[in-house]
């Protein structure tokens, strides 16, 4: 089995559903679409500096995954001197999707799962690439 | 941030890695949305890292109720470390002992028994939330 070789690392998202259809997104990766290569991390391990997790993601390519403006995932891999390989705005793949109206933080609606799918489709884009140019 | 007076914050870790960080951010929702809304606010953890000094003061303007999925404590400490220290905690595998048949599995999509498990961590939550207020109401002056 192949190293798993990129984090995908999504906001925490707890106030909006946009950071939810994030973390859906980064667990179909993770455990569906490339299990073998990707695996994901707690995005709060990097605020409070923790010192394996730190070390991880300065060695491993990351892809941060955001919900909102504040973009707190890529933000927090570049204070922590992460290798941050792309940076993906959820309202980015929303906007491709417009009609698309995802609702829910604990649990999404079906429109927000749809969002999810698509978002993950790009994730593993991402992903496909990065593997192709190691 | 300044119309704070009846307000509790909840600060739940991201958790994304583990079962016990999804229970911790859905016990906090379910305080939000249905037990105590009118009562509590919370913040994204990692913005007290990636935002400015308005969201380091949360802990600073309101009491704050930190919520963690495991022993590495990211919400207590990272609330300590940008913000203030918090009322009180709350670490989900410390409440798990209670329940030692209780094995939680999905990080993505909770069991039934998972959920009742999140419910109980709300209203434990939510206990502390009433605490919190009524503290506010009465201070004793008693430093811990």
């Amino acid at each position: 089995m192949p190293k798993k070789n990129i984090f995908i690392i999504p906001c925490s998202g707890i106030g909006k559903s946009l950071g939810t259809v994030g973390r859906k997104a980064t667990y179909k990766v993770v455990e569906e679409l490339r299990p073998d290569q990707t695996t994901t991390t707690c995005l709060a391990l990097l605020t409070i500096g923790d010192e394996e997790t730190l070390k991880k993601i300065r060695e491993t390519p990351c892809i941060s995954i955001d919900g909102c403006p504040s973009q707190c995932s890529k933000k927090n891999i570049e204070a922590s001197k992460g290798k941050l390989v792309k940076s993906i705005m959820v309202t980015d793949i929303l906007r491709n999707h417009r009609g698309l109206k995802p609702e829910g933080v604990i649990k999404l609606n079906v429109e927000g799962e749809k969002l999810a799918s698509f978002l993950a489709d790009e994730v593993v884009k991402e992903v496909d690439k990065i593997g192709a140019d190691e | 941030m300044g119309m704070a007076s009846n307000k509790v914050g909840i600060v739940s870790c991201s958790g994304e890695e583990i079962p016990e960080g999804t229970i911790s951010r859905i016990a906090t929702r379910l305080v939000l949305e249905k037990l105590r809304p009118e009562e509590t606010v919370t913040i994204c953890l990692p913005l007290f890292l990636a935002g400015g000094e308005d969201e380091r003061a949360f802990a600073r303007v309101f009491p704050t109720i930190t919520v963690d999925g495991c022993e590495k404590r990211c919400a207590e400490i990272g609330t300590k470390k940008y913000s203030g220290k918090p009322t009180a905690t709350i670490v989900i595998t410390d409440i798990l002992k209670k329940y030692p048949q209780l094995k939680l599995k999905s990080r993505d999509d909770p069991s039934a028994e998972e959920l009742v498990l999140a419910e109980k961590v709300a209203e434990e939550i939510a206990k502390k939330v009433d605490e919190a207020l009524e503290q506010k109401r009465h201070p004793t002056g008693r430093e811990e």
